[in-house]
């Protein structure tokens, strides 16, 4: 039996390694990490990421070292007799620490993800009554998202109900969508703005974004909604708000007889239910 | 006396005699007579009375009764009904089971209560239904080659995803608990049999059934809500939904009794001397997992029984106008769906660390330890679900709740880890092919684990949730988890279950291909999702081809991977036949004291088991009765 320390070697090349990698890992990988930095909220996930790399690196770091380490230096041999190795059944300290250190990470990271979700909802949907609205969220712009096979519309409750087709937001300003559904389940995203909401038929699911600079976005649909599912994407654009208000007064004006015979906005929709889609 | 000597009269038949009776071919029979028969009746009931089924042209009552009544045809044709009936009648209960007499290959097609035949029926059975899940992937990915439609339709496109993934997640979720555990659990905790044979058998054939249920979608219009099946998009769905529904309910029954018959036999039918602290490793994993399955998958039996009343008498449980909701089904389809991705993922941790032992020649590291992280992987995985619905909206004040709950089962799942990597410490580790696919679990599952991180983390899972990040995650998880470990039990009990050994060199190749595909393929799946691709999108960005075609050929070296095994299995099993020895990995487990092939009666003698399956290393260890010795 050979007198090598191999915890001093594991836990070496551990810091080695796991150093070097988190370092790589948060200052080259985490930056261009998605979504970008093209919202207040997308920026605050890509902290977020970057936060979560920088624990986990290590952590995968360990269990890869020392798997290839054990691999390597406690291989058999001569496999030609079946020898045994030492009858070891535990060890009381290395079970406790681990215990301790794996529940420390945990609980760090669990009250990590809780301030941040909480300081303004990262973007993502958060029901009718949200807990973890931003500073300021009076005055959002409220824009409500409605979703159908196979397609967004949007509705403008401050500019006269007005239903728009397409998706322009001001720059630098705070968005509240409302996001609801006609017929089955969709999810909205907004890619670049970090924004993701399930909507529901008859519920209104609350988002808030706060918007940079003019940029433009990729819409999707993220949750399977039938066949045409995977058509169900457009861009939308963000613009300065001079260029929004008078793109929002055009559309009021184009679209004068359609919003006559809308129903009257609401925040939830009750449709027939549509039996058979296709 | 030797059990091996069971009375069989030859009897002289003509052939065509010995396909009548009880067996898989009058199962068949039935089970066209019972689509005709339920289809018959659905059609019956329609039509007048409910004006609903003018518009749609389409009688989906008579579609679910043409099923239910076609699977109790099956299951009545190949003789589950005898035995109740027998009893009914009043003739005595039978201590023999006469359903495990007989011999040769007839045996693998009716009711057959032999635990090692239901475990074979299991793989075959199974196997062919990964082979359809599979091929399934395989179009996909030739879809995914290019940006735009060119194969199939959009239809056929999530019709080929809701087949892959109910494929692989409902016939799998038996993958390891029907071959192996079934296979294994007696012969472990030393018993002749499993607690209730009859529903052992039963949960085969029920499995079959719901198998070719599904695939039956294909000539029904197929079905366009993927494997969770959300309403109310189900709602809308063709008769192929209602094959959906037909198939999981089916599955969820299966599941449910596969784990009541094993929870009973772990718990009832031990040897003396096997204690709680003595029972190997693998059984602990089963109990954990029969326990999730069984509570578990009334959930989702619930869930798709709603659906079903839906879609056929207009009740509303999932219409939103008419005071439904869409939530429930999400709800109650994720209080089973993140249970069975556990029910999945727990019994290849236990044939981990049951085979690291042998092969690290060590005891288990952490005993306890193992056994309260499977079990805390069980009870937490109950309080985990509402992370799929994150970003839905519902009950959005409890997130920081279920972010908690769900990074907590990292704890747990650390404990496994923690054992492996103990059992491997100044170990000498033997690279045999069973030990390389151990080895592969462990580098996939921790990728699997940590890309679950930024899943469980709200903020980040905002960016990544239904997107090809999190499908890339759970197939780490689960095809880097529990396909890799199936694999390393069927090099490793394979040919102590068949007899024949496989052709080691082709492994290994299976082995290195797969595991170099797999992370080829799934690897960058992780960028694709974090670039902007949702889950299930037949068409994406052209900037995304060059990723996706890089995808679609790794996936398609799977594939070759795949084949390379089959060939082995056929060829070792079917052409080459050489014999395997008793005991080839030297292995302190009971299983592997028995001779190969393992006799009909399993024990001759009850074993007493004085030590726990993992002495290695202990000069003089007491040994485990030799189930041989005794008569």
């Amino acid at each position: 039996m050979s007198e090598v320390n191999h915890w001093r070697r594991v836990v070496l090349w551990w810091l080695g390694t796991s150093i070097v990698a988190t370092l790589l890992v948060v200052f080259l990988l985490a930056p261009i990490v998605p979504p970008g930095n093209g919202s207040v909220e997308a920026s605050g996930q890509v902290v977020d990421n970057t936060v979560l790399l920088g624990i986990s690196t290590p952590i995968a770091m360990a269990v890869l070292v020392f798997f290839i380490y054990a691999l390597i230096a406690f291989r058999e041999r001569d496999t030609s007799a079946v020898v045994d190795g030492p009858p070891i059944r535990g060890d009381a300290k290395v079970q406790t620490w681990w215990l301790v250190a794996t529940t420390g990470i945990v609980l760090f990271m669990a009250g990590y993800g809780t301030v941040r979700l909480l300081a303004d909802g990262a973007g993502g949907g958060q029901g009718p009554n949200p807990i973890a609205a931003p500073a300021g969220a009076r005055n959002a712009l409220q824009v409500q998202v409605i979703a159908q096979q196979w397609k967004f519309t949007y509705r403008w409750p401050s500019y006269g109900g007005v239903e728009t087709s397409s998706l322009e937001l001001p720059s630098n300003r705070m968005i509240e969508f409302h996001v609801t559904s006609l017929d089955v389940i969709h999810s909205f995203w907004a890619y670049q703005l970090g924004v993701k909401a399930d909507a529901n038929p008859g519920f209104d699911n609350i988002a808030y974004v706060t918007t940079k600079g003019p940029m433009t976005f990729d819409v999707h649909c993220a949750e399977l909604c039938g066949v045409w599912h995977g058509y169900m994407f457009e861009s939308g654009r963000v613009v300065p708000p001079g260029q929004f208000s008078s793109w929002i007064a055009q559309q009021r004006l184009h679209n004068v007889p359609s919003t006559k015979s809308l129903p009257p906005y609401s925040k939830q929709y009750f449709p027939d239910p549509q039996r058979r889609g296709g | 006396m030797t059990s091996t000597t069971i009375p069989m009269s030859a009897r002289q038949q003509p052939a065509w005699r010995k396909l009548v009776g009880f067996n898989l071919l009058t199962g068949i029979v039935l089970a066209v007579v019972g689509w005709l028969v339920g289809s018959w009746i659905g059609a019956r009931i329609h039509a007048p009375s409910l004006d609903y089924f003018a518009d749609t042209g389409e009688n989906d009552i008579g579609i679910l009764l043409g099923y239910l009544f076609g699977v109790i045809g099956f299951l009545i044709g190949l003789g589950f009904a005898n035995y109740p009936i027998r009893r009914l009648m009043g003739h005595p209960a039978s201590l023999a089971e006469h359903e495990s007499e007989g011999e040769g290959i007839a045996r693998y097609f009716r009711l057959c209560t032999d635990h090692k035949v239901v475990s074979i029926q299991y793989i075959v059975g199974i196997g062919v239904f990964f082979l359809v899940g599979g091929i399934n992937a395989m179009l996909i990915r030739t879809e995914l080659l290019q940006p735009n439609v060119h194969v199939f339709g959009p239809n056929q496109y999530v019709t080929l995803v809701g087949m892959h993934g109910a494929m692989m997640m409902g016939m799998m979720t038996s993958g390891v608990l029907g071959p192996f555990a079934n296979w294994l659990v007696p012969l472990m905790i030393g018993s002749r049999r499993m607690a209730f044979p009859r529903i052992e058998s039963f949960t085969f054939w029920l499995l079959m059934a719901a198998g070719v249920v599904l695939v039956t979608t294909i000539f029904m219009g197929g079905f366009q809500t993927g494997w969770t099946g959300y309403q109310p998009l189900g709602d809308q769905g063709t008769a192929g939904y209602d094959a959906y529904i037909g198939f999981f309910a089916l599955v969820g029954l299966s599941m449910c009794l596969l784990g009541f018959n094993l929870i009973v036999t772990i718990i009832t039918m031990r040897a003396p001397g096997m204690t709680w602290n003595r029972l190997p490793i693998f059984v602990w994993s089963v109990l954990a997992t029969a326990l999730l399955m069984m509570l578990a998958a009334p959930m989702l039996i619930a869930a798709l029984l709603m659906g079903a009343f839906d879609r056929t008498v207009q009740t509303a449980f999932f219409v939103a106008s008419q005071g439904g909701s869409s939530y429930l089904f999400q709800n109650l389809f994720w209080v089973f769906g993140h249970p069975e991705v556990y029910i999945v993922a727990l019994p290849g941790f236990g044939i981990v660390l049951e085979l690291l032992p042998v092969f690290c020649r060590k005891p288990l590291w952490g005993y306890r330890l193992a056994v309260a992280g499977m079990l805390g992987v069980a009870l937490l995985s109950f309080f985990v679900w509402q992370h799929h619905l994150f970003v839905s909206g519902i009950n959005a004040d409890l997130r920081p709740f279920y972010m908690l709950s769900t990074e907590l089962i990292s704890l747990p799942t650390g404990f496994i880890f923690l054992c492996a990597m103990g059992t491997m410490w100044r170990g000498r580790i033997r690279y045999s092919v069973p030990m390389l696919f151990c080895m592969g679990w462990a580098f996939n599952f921790l990728f699997g684990g940590i890309s679950g991180v930024f899943l469980s983390d709200v903020p980040s899972d905002v960016t990544t949730h239904g997107t090809f990040f999190s499908m890339a995650h759970f197939h780490y998880t689960i095809m880097g988890g529990l396909v890799f470990t199936v694999f390393a039990a069927v090099y490793y009990w394979g040919p102590k279950m068949t007899g024949f050994n496989f052709n080691e060199r082709l492994a290994k190749i299976h082995f290195w291909t797969l595991f170099i595909a797999f992370n080829s393929t799934f690897g960058p799946l992780f960028a694709l999702g974090l670039m902007g691709q949702p889950r299930r999108v037949v068409t994406y960005p052209t900037h995304l081809q060059a990723l996706n075609d890089w995808v679609s050929i790794s996936a398609f070296c799977i594939g070759i991977s795949m084949l390379i095994f089959l060939y082995n299995l056929i060829w070792s099993m079917l052409v080459k036949r050489e014999p395997a020895e008793d005991n080839p990995w030297n292995s302190k487990s009971p299983e592997f004291q028995l001779p190969t092939p393992v006799p009909i009666h399993d024990f001759d003698r009850i074993p007493v088991f004085d030590a726990d399956p993992y002495p290695y290393g202990v000069e003089s260890a007491p040994a485990l009765t030799p189930a041989r010795q005794g008569a």
